[in-house]
C-alpha cells in the first residue's frame, strides 16, 4: 500500500512513453478501464455464443447433433457465470469504475495505481483459467451458475472433475482481483475528491459505483468461504456441504454435512451481486438520462438515499432465492418481507427517472435511446421481481421459465441496455470521435425490441410450468404443441438479436478511426469528466491544476443562466450566488 | 416520437399478449387456489403500474421531445409529489404481501390428518413409501443403501416391516384427503413439482423437507423434478394419479411390504437352465445372440435387467407397439416362463453364463463416439459396465447392430412411450440426442472396444 | 450520524465561492488513503472470518461434528500449546509496537530492532502452527475424519496466510524506506502495519477461543445465532 501515487504531483507526472508501459503495463486508470472492458467484452461474446447454442437446442430439439445433454447444462452455466461476474461485474466496476471515478471526482488517478493494475492483471488471469476449463478432460462444469453441492462434484453432472475445480478458483481469483480494485475505488472516492467536490455534488454514477463496491467487499468473501470449503470437499473429502449419500450406486465417505448451508453462503453474496451489477447501472442512467432530457435529475437526494438503503436490504433478502429450497418454511415470512420492501426505493427510483423526463427538453439520441429503453425493460423486470419476491407466488413460478425470464429481464437486458448507453455517452471521451448515429439507432432498435420479443412470451412458459434447465421438454402432458412453436419464435429473436451486436462492434471500431472528431463536451454536460482539458483526457487527466468544484452535477436548465447548462467547475456569479442564499432562506 | 409511439404499442401488445395467450397455468387440482387468487391480485396491481408508468413515459417523451426555442423546467425535487408516491407505493406492496403472507402461513402449517407419504428422490428416478397399516414410517440411513434396500430401511426397525414401498415412478394418491409429502434424496438437491398441484419443494440429502396439498380432481399429472441434478435431469419424471379412495386402496394393496420384499426365494439356477432351453433355440445356448434371427446377446446381461424387461414383454409394456416386429415376436415367448419364480430361475442361470464378445458390424469411429458417450457413461458407467442403482443396462458386450435398432426404437417412440415404463421413456429423451446414423454408427463402434 | 447529515444536504441550493471546497484537502494524503484502504481490509478480513465462524457453528449442529475439546483424548482439552503459539504472536505484535514507537521517535536503531523481533516471532508462530498441525496429524486427527478438525486447519492456515500476507508489506515498507534512504518516513506506513498485526491478533484470540471451546458452548453460541 505504499507505492507513491501520481495522483497529485504533477511535477513529477512522467508520461509514459513506450508501448508497453502506455498500453500494457499501464497504471493510467483510463487504460486499465479500456483493458478491463475489452476483456470483459470479449468474454461477453463468448457467453453470448453459449447463449445462441442453447437456444438452438430449446427452439429446434432434436436438431443439432453437437448438443448433448452434457455440452447443454455446460453452455448453461458457463453462460451465466461469464454474464453475471466476468461481464457484468468486471465491465461496470472495472470499466466504468476505473474510467469515470477519477474523472468524476476530479482527481489525476486511483490512490493507488500500481495496485489498480494488478487487479486488472489478476483480473485476466481468472479469466483464462475459466476459459481454460473448456480445454480440460471433461470440459467446463455444468452444475449451473449456482454450483449447488452435492452434485455440482459429484459424478453425473458434467465437469464434475476439473471443470468444477478451475471454476471455483477462477473464481478465488477474481475474488482477489475484486477486492485491489474495489479497495482503489472506494478509497479514491473517499480521498481523492477534488476542492469542492462534497459527497452530495458526487454525479450519481459516483454513487451508484462507490456503493455497488461497497456492496461487492462485503459480499465477495461470502463466495470466497463458499468456493474454499466446497473445494476442500472436492479435493480432501472435507464434508463441510457433503451429506452421508449414495451416488450413482456407490456410497461415498461423506457424512453429516448441510448442502442447504452453501446455498446461504452462495445466496449472502448472491443477491447482493444482483446490486452490484444494478447500482452502478442505476448511476449511469440517472446521468445519461440528466445530460440529454436536459435537466436535473429529479429528486437527487431520493436517488442517493435510494441507492444506499437498496444496498443496505441487499444484504438481508437472501434466502428469498430459497424459498422452496428445503429450508425451514418459517423464514419465508421474514424474507418476503424485507423482498417487498426493497420494492418501494426501487419504485421510487424508476418515478424519478420518469419525472426527469416531464416538463425536459429530451434529445432521443443513442444513449438517451438506450436509457429509456432501460426504464421500460427495467420496469418490466422488477415488476415480475415482485411475484418471485411474495413466497407464496414463488412456489407455482420457482425454477420454471418464469424466473429465467425475469432475471434475464431485470438483471441482464437492463443493465446492458445501461452499459450500451454508457458506452455510446462516453465513446466521445473516451476516443475523441463520435459514433455512427445510424448504426447506433439500429443497433437500439434490433436490441430493445428483439429482447422484449425473446423475455415477454418467455414469461408465459414459466406460468404454464415449464421448468427451466431442461435439455428437452420431452412429451408431457400439461404442455401444448404450441409452447414449442413458441420456443422456436424465441430462439429466432435470440439470434437475430446476438447477430445485431455486430452493430455495434463495427461502429466501435470503425468509429475509432474514421468518426467525426468530436468537440470537447459534446452533450453540453455539467459533470467534470468533460471539463478536461483535452479529449480524450491525458496520462493525469487534469493540467497543472486540478479543477475547483462550485455545484452540484444538475445544473441544466437554471433559469437565468445563459446556456442550458453550467459545468460544475464554473465559478457562481455574484447574482447567482445572492441568488441560491435568498432560495436557501426561503 | 417514434419511440413514444413504440412505447404504447409495447404496452398494448403486452397486454394484448396476456389475453390472447393460450399459455397459462394449468387447471388446479388441489386445494391452493388462494395461490391463484394471490397471483390475481399481484398481477393486476403490477400490471397497471407497467401500464400507467410506460404510459406517461410515452407521453412525457412525445410532449417534451426536444425544441430549441423552449428551455426545460428547473425543480430539483418535490417533497410532497415524493412522499406521495412513497405512500401508494407502500399502499400496493402491502396489498400484495399480505395474502401473500397469509396463504403461506396455510403453508407452513400441515393439518393435523394429513396422510404421510414419502418420496425418494435418486439421479434420475421416484420411488415412495407409504408407512403401512402401523402408521409409521420405518427408520432409514443412507449407510444401509444397497442393491437389495434400494430406501435404506434400517433392518432392526419393526415400524419399517409394513412399509409399503413403490419401486415406480407412479405415485397413486386419494382424492380429496390432504397428504403431507416427505421429501427425502439419496444422491443430490431434486425437486418434486406437480404443476397443477402449484407447490414444490426441494429434497435435500441428509435431511426431510415436506409440502402438503389435497389433490382435488382425479386424473394422472406429470411430476418433474424442478432442481437440477445432472446430465439426465430433464429426464426425471414422474406421476400422481389422483384415484377414488376404493381405487386408491385397491392399487395400495398391490405394492409390496418391505417385509415380503425380503421374503422373496432367489433364482435357482439348475431350473433355469431347463426353462432356458426355449429361449436358446433363438438366443444361443450360451445366450450369445444370433443376428440372423435377431436376436440379441443375453449372456452379460445383468438379471435385474432381464427380469424387467420380461415383465415388460409379459405386461405389454414393450412388444405391443405395431412397428415393433421383433418386440412382437418376443412378447409370446416371454409369456411361456409361467410365473415370477421361473423368471427368477432364468435369470439366474444366465448370470452363470460368461459374457459374450461380439464382433462388430458397423463402420464407426470409435474416436468420435467416444465424446458422444459421455453423456451415456453417466448411467451405464464408464465402462459401460452397467448400474444397477440407476437400472441402467450393461452395454459392453452386447451386439450391435441390436443396439443401433433399440437406439432407433427409442428416438422413434416405438420402444418406451408407454406410460408404465420408468426408464424407457428416459432412454426416449436421452435416444434423441443422436441426430444421425453416423453418430450412432461412431458410439457403438466406440461401444465395441471397451 | 455526520454521514446522516450529509445525505440530508441540499446540493443544488449551494453554489459556492469556495467556502465549504476548503474544508476538503487538495494534496491527497498518501498515508491518509492508506489508512482508509486498511480499515476497509480490515473490515472485509473481519467479515471472511465471521462468515467461517457462523459456519461453523451451523455445523456443528449435526451429529456427526465432535468438537476438538471437552473430552480429556480431545487435543484441545489442554491448551497449553495453544496458549505458547499465542505467546509467540502476542510477542510479535508487542515487537511491532516498540518499533513503531521507537520509529515515531525517530530512534531508527529501536525500530530496527523492532521490527525484526515481530518479524522473528511472526515466523515462529507460523512455524508453531506446522508443528500443531503435525501434532494433530500424529494423533490421528486428519482434515477430513470429522468437520471440527476441517474447521482447525481451515480458520489456521487462512489466519497464516494473512500474516504471510502482512509480512510482504511490511517487507515492502522496509525495502522503501531504505532504498530512499528517508527513515523519518518510516513511521506513518509502519502504525498501518502495526495496527494490522495487532488486528491478526485479535483474530487469532477469536479463533483460539472458538476451536478450544468445549461442545456446551459451541452449542450455546449456535442456539444463540438460532442454529
Amino acid at each position: 500500500m505504499q507505492h507513491v501515487a501520481i495522483a497529485d504531483q504533477p511535477d513529477e507526472l512522467h508520461d509514459p512513453d513506450t508501448f508497453i508501459t502506455k498500453y500494457i503495463w499501464s497504471q493510467d486508470h483510463k487504460v486499465i478501464a479500456i483493458q478491463y472492458g475489452l476483456t470483459a467484452i470479449f468474454v461477453g461474446l463468448v457467453a453470448l455464443v453459449l447463449s445462441g447454442l442453447m437456444r438452438l437446442q430449446l427452439g429446434f430439439p432434436d436438431t443439432f447433433d453437437f448438443i448433448d445433454p452434457n455440452a447443454y447444462l455446460q453452455f448453461v452455466t458457463m453462460h451465466g457465470m461469464i454474464m453475471v461476474i466476468y461481464l457484468l461485474t468486471a465491465l461496470l466496476l472495472g470499466g466504468f469504475g476505473n474510467y469515470l471515478i477519477p474523472l468524476m471526482i476530479g482527481a489525476r488517478d486511483m490512490v493507488f495505481p500500481y495496485m489498480n493494475m494488478l487487479s486488472y492483471w489478476t483480473y485476466l488471469l481468472s479469466v483464462i483459467v475459466l476459459l481454460a476449463s473448456f480445454f480440460v478432460p471433461g470440459g467446463p462444469t455444468g452444475a449451473g451458475w449456482t454450483l449447488y453441492p452435492p452434485q455440482a462434484i459429484l459424478q453425473g453432472t458434467p465437469g464434475y472433475d476439473w471443470g468444477i475445480i478451475l471454476m471455483l478458483a477462477s473464481l478465488a481469483i477474481f475474488i482477489v482481483a475484486f477486492t485491489m480494485g474495489g479497495l482503489n475505488y472506494v478509497t479514491t472516492v473517499l480521498q481523492a475528491r477534488t476542492r469542492g467536490m462534497t459527497l452530495m455534488r458526487m454525479p450519481l454514477t459516483i454513487w451508484g459505483i462507490f456503493t455497488a463496491t461497497v456492496l461487492g467487499l462485503l459480499a465477495f468473501p461470502a463466495l470466497l468461504v463458499s468456493a474454499i470449503m466446497m473445494m476442500l470437499d472436492k479435493v480432501i473429502g472435507t464434508s463441510f456441504f457433503m451429506p452421508a449419500l449414495v451416488s450413482l450406486g456407490e456410497n461415498l465417505d461423506y457424512t453429516g454435512g448441510s448442502p442447504v448451508l452453501f446455498q446461504h453462503l452462495f445466496w449472502f453474496f448472491g443477491h447482493p451481486e444482483v446490486y452490484i451489477v444494478a447500482l452502478p447501472a442505476f448511476g449511469m442512467v440517472s446521468d445519461v438520462l440528466a445530460t440529454h432530457a436536459r435537466k436535473n435529475i429529479f429528486g437527487y437526494r431520493m436517488m442517493v438515499w435510494a441507492i444506499v438503503a437498496i444496498g443496505g436490504l441487499s444484504f438481508i433478502v437472501w434466502a428469498h432465492h430459497m424459498y422452496v429450497s428445503g429450508m425451514h418454511p418459517a423464514f419465508g415470512f421474514f424474507f418476503a418481507t424485507t423482498t417487498l420492501i426493497i420494492a418501494v426505493p426501487t419504485a421510487l427510483k424508476v418515478y424519478n427517472w420518469v419525472l426527469t423526463l416531464w416538463q425536459g427538453n429530451i434529445h432521443l439520441t443513442v444513449p438517451m435511446l438506450f436509457a429509456i429503453g432501460f426504464i421500460f425493460t427495467f420496469t418490466h423486470g422488477g415488476l415480475t421481481g415482485l411475484f418471485l419476491g411474495n413466497v407464496t407466488i414463488d412456489l407455482p413460478l420457482s425454477d420454471t421459465y418464469f424466473v429465467v425470464a425475469h432475471f434475464h429481464m431485470v438483471m441482464g437486458v437492463s443493465p446492458i441496455m445501461v452499459l450500451f448507453a454508457a458506452i455510446y455517452h462516453w465513446y466521445p471521451l473516451m476516443t475523441g470521435r463520435m459514433f455512427n448515429e445510424t448504426l447506433g439507432k439500429l443497433h437500439f432498435w434490433f436490441t430493445f425490441l428483439g429482447t422484449y420479443a425473446i423475455y415477454l412470451p418467455m414469461h408465459y412458459l414459466g406460468f404454464l410450468g415449464v421448468p427451466r434447465r431442461y435439455f428437452a421438454m420431452g412429451s408431457t402432458d400439461f404442455i401444448p404443441e404450441s409452447a414449442v412453436s413458441l420456443n422456436a419464435s424465441i430462439t429466432v429473436s435470440a439470434l437475430i438479436v446476438g447477430v445485431s451486436q455486430l452493430f455495434f462492434l463495427y461502429n466501435v471500431f470503425w468509429s475509432m478511426r474514421h468518426g467525426k472528431k468530436a468537440e470537447p463536451n459534446p452533450w453540453h454536460a455539467t459533470s467534470l469528466e468533460w471539463q478536461t482539458p483535452d479529449v480524450p483526457p491525458h496520462h493525469g487527466n487534469w493540467g497543472p491544476e486540478l479543477p475547483t468544484v462550485y455545484r452540484w452535477a444538475y445544473d441544466y436548465s437554471v433559469p437565468g443562466a445563459p446556456e442550458d447548462y453550467i459545468p460544475q467547475n464554473h465559478p457562481v456569479s455574484a447574482e447567482e450566488g445572492t441568488a441560491g442564499e435568498e432560495e436557501a432562506h426561503a | 416520437m417514434k419511440l413514444a409511439i413504440v412505447l404504447v404499442l409495447l404496452v398494448i401488445g403486452s397486454v394484448l399478449f396476456h389475453f390472447l395467450s393460450p399459455w397459462w397455468f394449468t387447471p388446479l387440482a388441489s386445494n391452493w387456489d388462494t395461490i391463484d387468487t394471490t397471483i390475481d391480485v399481484t398481477f393486476w396491481i403490477t400490471g397497471a403500474v407497467f401500464i400507467a408508468v410506460n404510459l406517461f413515459m410515452a407521453y412525457a417523451v412525445y410532449r417534451y421531445r426536444h425544441n430549441p426555442k423552449r428551455r426545460a423546467h428547473y425543480e430539483p425535487e418535490n417533497k410532497k409529489l415524493e412522499w406521495w408516491l412513497t405512500i401508494i407505493t407502500t399502499v400496493g406492496v402491502v396489498a400484495m404481501l399480505a395474502p401473500g403472507l397469509v396463504v403461506w402461513a396455510d403453508f407452513v402449517k400441515v393439518p393435523e390428518d394429513a396422510d404421510q407419504v414419502e418420496v425418494l428422490g435418486e439421479q434420475w428416478q421416484w420411488s415412495y413409501r407409504f408407512p403401512g397399516e402401523d402408521g409409521k414410517l420405518g427408520a432409514v440411513d443412507a449407510r444401509w443403501i444397497g442393491p437389495d434396500n434400494p430406501f435404506g430401511m434400517a433392518p432392526d426397525d419393526p415400524a419399517g416391516a409394513d412399509d409399503v414401498l413403490v419401486r415406480s415412478n407412479e405415485l397413486h394418491l386419494p382424492l380429496d384427503r390432504p397428504v403431507k409429502l416427505l421429501l427425502r434424496s439419496r444422491d443430490v438437491l431434486h425437486d418434486f413439482a406437480v404443476p397443477q398441484f402449484r407447490v414444490k419443494m426441494d429434497l435435500v440429502p441428509g435431511h426431510v423437507s415436506y409440502v402438503w396439498f389435497t389433490p382435488t380432481r382425479t386424473g394422472k399429472f406429470d411430476v418433474l423434478c424442478m432442481e437440477l441434478c445432472g446430465i439426465a435431469h430433464y429426464a426425471m419424471r414422474g406421476y400422481v394419479v389422483v384415484d377414488s379412495n376404493e381405487d386408491f386402496q385397491s392399487w395400495l394393496g398391490e405394492q409390496p411390504t418391505w417385509s415380503e420384499i425380503q421374503g422373496i426365494p432367489p433364482g435357482d439356477a439348475v431350473a433355469g437352465q431347463g426353462q432356458y432351453a426355449t429361449c436358446a433355440a433363438c438366443h444361443g445356448a450360451q445366450g450369445e445372440g444370433n443376428e440372423a434371427l435377431n436376436a440379441p446377446a443375453l449372456a452379460g446381461l445383468p438379471d435385474w435387467y432381464i427380469a424387467r424387461q420380461l415383465a415388460h414383454y409379459r405386461s405389454g409394456i414393450r412388444g405391443a407397439h405395431p412397428e415393433d416386429t421383433y418386440g412382437q415376436q418376443m412378447a409370446p415367448m416371454a409369456n411361456m416362463l409361467p410365473d415370477e419364480q421361473s423368471v427368477r430361475n432364468v435369470t439366474a442361470y444366465l448370470d452363470s453364463l460368461p459374457a459374450a464378445a461380439p464382433a462388430s458390424t458397423l463402420p464407426g469411429n470409435p474416436k468420435a463416439g467416444a465424446s458422444h458417450y459421455t453423456t451415456c457413461g453417466a448411467c451405464h458407467g464408464a465402462q459401460a459396465q452397467g448400474n444397477y442403482a440407476l437400472q441402467a443396462p450393461r452395454l459392453a458386450g452386447q451386439q450391435d447392430w441390436y443396439l443401433k435398432r433399440q437406439l432407433d426404437n427409442f428416438r422413434q417412440g416405438i420402444r418406451g412411450s408407454d406410460q408404465r415404463d420408468n426408464y424407457g421413456h428416459q432412454m426416449v429423451l436421452m435416444a434423441r440426442a443422436l441426430q444421425d446414423e453416423q453418430s450412432v454408427n461412431d458410439l457403438l463402434a466406440y461401444l465395441n472396444t471397451l | 450520524m455526520k454521514f446522516f447529515e450529509t445525505l440530508g444536504q441540499k446540493p443544488w441550493l449551494t453554489p459556492d465561492t469556495g467556502g465549504t471546497a476548503a474544508a476538503i484537502p487538495l494534496e491527497t494524503d498518501q498515508l491518509a488513503a492508506a489508512r482508509i484502504a486498511l480499515r476497509f481490509v480490515m473490515t472485509i478480513v473481519s467479515v471472511l472470518f465471521f462468515l467461517f465462524i457462523i459456519t461453523f457453528l451451523s455445523r456443528s449442529q449435526y451429529p456427526d461434528f465432535q468438537a476438538l475439546a471437552g473430552a480429556p483424548w480431545q487435543p484441545f482439552t489442554d491448551t497449553s500449546r495453544l496458549w505458547i503459539n499465542t505467546g509467540f504472536l502476542a510477542l510479535s505484535s508487542a515487537a511491532m509496537q516498540f518499533g513503531l514507537i521507537s520509529a515515531q521517535r525517530n530512534a531508527l536503531r529501536g525500530a530496527i530492532t523492532g521490527i525484526s523481533a515481530a518479524v522473528f516471532f511472526t515466523l515462529l508462530f507460523l512455524l508453531a502452527q506446522l508443528y500443531l498441525w503435525q501434532y494433530l496429524q500424529a494423533l490421528g486427527f486428519y482434515v477430513g475424519t470429522n468437520p471440527a478438525n476441517s474447521y482447525f486447519y481451515l480458520l489456521t492456515a487462512v489466519h497464516g496466510l494473512h500474516l504471510l500476507g502482512g509480512l510482504v508489506v511490511l517487507a515492502n515498507v522496509v525495502f522503501r524506506v531504505w532504498y530512499d534512504e528517508r527513515p523519518d518516513t518510516l513511521a506513518g506506513p509502519l502504525q498501518l502495519c502495526t495496527t494490522y498485526w495487532h488486528f491478526l491478533l485479535v483474530v487469532w484470540l477469536v479463533l483460539f477461543a472458538l476451536l478450544s471451546s468445549k461442545p456446551e458452548t459451541i452449542n450455546t453460541l449456535a442456539a444463540l445465532c438460532g442454529f
